[in-house]
């Protein structure tokens, strides 16, 4: 091993060269972020990191007194990345779950976003009716999860790997085939192919994916999920020991979120408010 | 490094293998076909066929299977001409997509093997079956492809090695193979190092498998050079 | 729909044209470090101490034995701890920041490396002893015959192995995108997926691939032309 110890060595160093960043007294905060997920966080033509989050990252760190820096990573890998310390915060539409809870901290939310349902116009599934926000540990919410469950028996899903929507296919609808792929784009090029039947995801990254489509063949179909696994809106995915961190970032988040910031910033990224209201 | 967890996930990965196993037996036997067809059209000395097959040795060389792989399955079938032809129902599963592209990159590599090993069978043995009066067919069956398989074996044992390697890529396209079970259990325990030392281990002893069966069957087919010994 | 690789501001032709250069540091580089490892490797395979023998026999057979994919994952996710190790050794403390690249150059040299040990050791032994011997009854020394005849005919003999690792290690490096490196196959996916024409932007990264290849085995045959001037036909 000492020869490639030593070739090791030689990268260490020239990376040091390139910036051995000590960065605990937060003067510069890293934040991860997927780079695919529009309109969250997306890469643009001109290879930039651009997005709801992007926006918001900027002014919250302007808030703490921070410099930000986002550094795209992807999904499936978003997590082992942080704890190996590749940037100090998530901030990449993850929604707070106790699975996540687990192994991360979480700042408080600062948005939130039901799981939906999209699939092709001709398809029976698209007959099946659109619902209010339904909680999923409700008696309304459970009907609706059976309701899907009989619509989908025999259906192939699409979803996102890693995610909650894969965690509520897993736990409520076991039964239903489930194809998981690495970018949320991904499944939709697949459901405009016809090999999945549906997928299901956040409702604000599916509504991309229907305007994207060219012949306007994809729909939203079915009931608009939220809570118990699909856990309890959007935070920032810290480390456990950065409890300093986490102080700052709720803080920030709290007067953003006060003073209307993130609801003007979710406007003009979505079209609508995803702020947490009281 | 959590041990507990490497050997919870072992059966689990294994449970792979069989994925792993079909992928790159099926692209091997449907390649070694058509590298065989590639590399006579190259030998035939038809200034077309040479062409053709040279060109698509190029283009399957020259560019990454992950490229190969991603046109076949994301790039085909975008196009609704290929969703209503009669290959769609093949093309629609990521498991026959990642063993076409499998099979089309492995037969340019193995084309250049198989033309390699026809040509270094030695001209006088091909004038002996001729001054005894074989014909061109008998003598290809006889001499060439005995004596060129025994060339053959060792290059070919490496490229289906490579493709061992190489179906690990067709996680990428939603196959859950070894590698694309492993990815999946890195999503639940987010252990990286463990999950991914288990599953090259699995890799590791399949190659190792082959690499031994390989070198079984040389010293099988070369009764002589043991004797000699 | 060809706008879409075009150069304007809507246009991804740019960032395409920008991966493509990413695509060739991080090859040149992996392939140099790569030889750099190959070189230790034969040297440790031929020399005389056991555990150093040992060493690169696992090394080589490990990572030729375990998918690309796997070993570049490995690196990425394991790379940081590695080098912080390194660097405490050193005296360093604290957190090592390692950058994407130089992840990817690591990834992908480890591999080329492991291919390269095996082209060199096989180009050092293909040396004509008779040569080595004729060396040292001119009166060389050590030194001298490396110089003057060692590494002279081992190049020789290693350039066409060495022409195919640059050419797999250039296809290598289409799988550092995991690690959010933009180069072309990042690129290309991030288009195919945010313009949902992956046919188009698959087609643009294979060309890219084809061209560098195509460029680059004219280069190495070159070189081995230029190599091959002093000897005689058969």
């Amino acid at each position: 091993m000492k020869k490639v110890i030593a070739a090791l060595a030689v990268g260490a160093a020239v990376a040091l060269a390139f910036g051995g960043a000590e960065a605990k007294d937060w003067k510069k905060v890293r934040i991860g972020t997927e780079g695919a997920y529009a309109p969250w966080n997306v890469t643009d033509a001109s290879g930039k990191l651009v997005g709801f989050e992007i926006d918001l990252g900027n002014d919250l760190c302007k808030r703490m007194k921070v410099q930000c820096e986002f550094v795209a990573q992807d999904w499936d890998g978003i997590i082992p990345a942080l704890q190996q310390g590749k940037y100090d915060a998530i901030m990449s539409a993850m929604t707070i779950t106790d699975e996540r809870k687990q192994i991360l901290d979480f700042t408080v939310p600062y948005g939130n976003d039901p799981s939906s349902l999209i699939t092709d116009k001709k398809s029976p599934l698209a007959s099946l009716a659109k619902t209010d926000i339904l909680d999923i540990q409700t008696p309304a919410g459970k009907k609706a999860i059976d309701d899907l469950a009989k619509a989908l028996a025999g259906k192939t899903v699409g979803v996102q790997t890693s995610t909650t929507q894969l965690a509520f296919l897993e736990k409520h609808l076991p039964k239903i085939a489930v194809r998981t792929y690495d970018k949320i784009d991904n499944a939709g090029i697949d459901l405009g192919a016809g090999r999945v039947d549906a997928v299901i995801g956040d409702r604000s990254v599916l509504e991309p994916i229907i305007k994207e489509d060219k012949g306007g063949n994809i729909v939203m179909f079915g009931p608009n999920l939220v809570r118990g696994v699909l856990g309890e809106g959007m935070g920032l995915g810290l480390r456990k020991q950065d409890a300093d961190l986490k102080a700052m970032f709720d803080k920030a988040i709290a007067e953003a979120t006060k003073d209307g910031t993130v609801s003007k910033l979710s406007k003009q990224h979505f079209g609508y408010d995803i702020s947490i209201k009281k | 490094m959590n041990w507990t967890l490497m050997w919870d996930a072992l059966p689990r990965l294994a449970a792979g293998v069989p994925v792993t196993v079909q992928l790159v037996l099926f692209a091997e036997l449907a390649g070694v076909a058509l590298a065989t067809g590639m590399a006579l059209m190259r030998l035939s000395g038809n200034p077309v066929a040479d062409w053709i097959a040279r060109s698509y040795v190029f283009v399957f060389r020259g560019t990454p299977l992950l490229v190969q792989i991603f046109l076949i399955y994301y790039g085909l079938g975008q196009f609704g001409g290929v969703r209503e032809s009669v290959l769609w129902p093949v093309l629609r599963e990521p498991y026959w997509c990642a063993i076409l592209a499998m099979t089309l990159n492995t037969a340019a590599y193995g084309s250049e093997i198989i033309r390699g090993a026809i040509q270094a069978v030695p001209h006088g043995q091909i004038e002996a079956a001729r001054a005894c009066g074989m014909g061109r067919f008998l003598l290809f069956r006889r001499i060439i492809v005995p004596i060129a398989v025994r060339q053959a074996l060792p290059a070919y044992g490496n490229e289906v090695i490579l493709m061992i390697k190489a179906s690990s890529l067709a996680s990428t396209i939603t196959l859950l193979e070894v590698t694309g079970i492993a990815r999946r259990i890195i999503a639940q325990t987010f252990a990286v190092f463990e999950i991914f030392i288990v599953a090259g281990a699995i890799y590791l002893v399949l190659n190792f498998a082959l690499a031994w069966a390989v070198r079984a069957t040389e010293r099988r087919l070369t009764p002589y050079a043991r004797a000699r010994v | 729909m060809l706008d879409l690789l075009s150069f304007g501001p809507q246009g991804w032709g740019w960032q395409i044209l920008g991966g493509a250069g990413m695509t060739v540091a991080v090859a040149v580089s992996a392939f140099a470090l790569g030889v750099v490892l190959g070189s230790l490797g034969a040297a440790a395979k031929l020399g005389e101490n056991l555990l150093l023998r040992g060493v690169a026999e696992v090394y080589t057979t490990v990572v030729r034995g375990v998918p690309e994919l796997l070993v570049i994952y490995l690196l990425f996710f394991g790379g940081n701890g590695m080098v912080g190790a390194v660097a405490r050794v050193f005296g360093h403390d604290g957190y090592v920041e390692l950058n994407a690249f130089s992840i990817g150059v690591m990834a992908v040299g480890l591999i080329s490396g492991s291919y390269s040990t095996e082209v060199i050791r096989g180009a050092v032994q293909s040396v004509p002893h008779g040569q080595i011997e004729a060396a040292r009854a001119c009166g060389m020394g050590r030194w001298l015959i490396l110089r003057r005849i060692l590494v002279p005919q081992t190049l020789r003999y290693a350039l066409p192995g060495l022409g195919n690792v640059w050419q797999l290690t250039l296809k290598d490096t289409s799988l550092v995108s995991v690690t959010a490196l933009a180069e072309v196959m990042r690129v290309a996916h991030l288009g195919a997926g945010s313009t949902r024409q992956p046919f188009m932007f698959y087609t643009a990264a294979a060309v890219i691939y084809l061209v560098l290849t195509t460029v680059s085995t004219a280069a190495f045959d070159r070189a081995e032309r230029h190599t091959m001037r002093g000897v005689r036909r058969a």
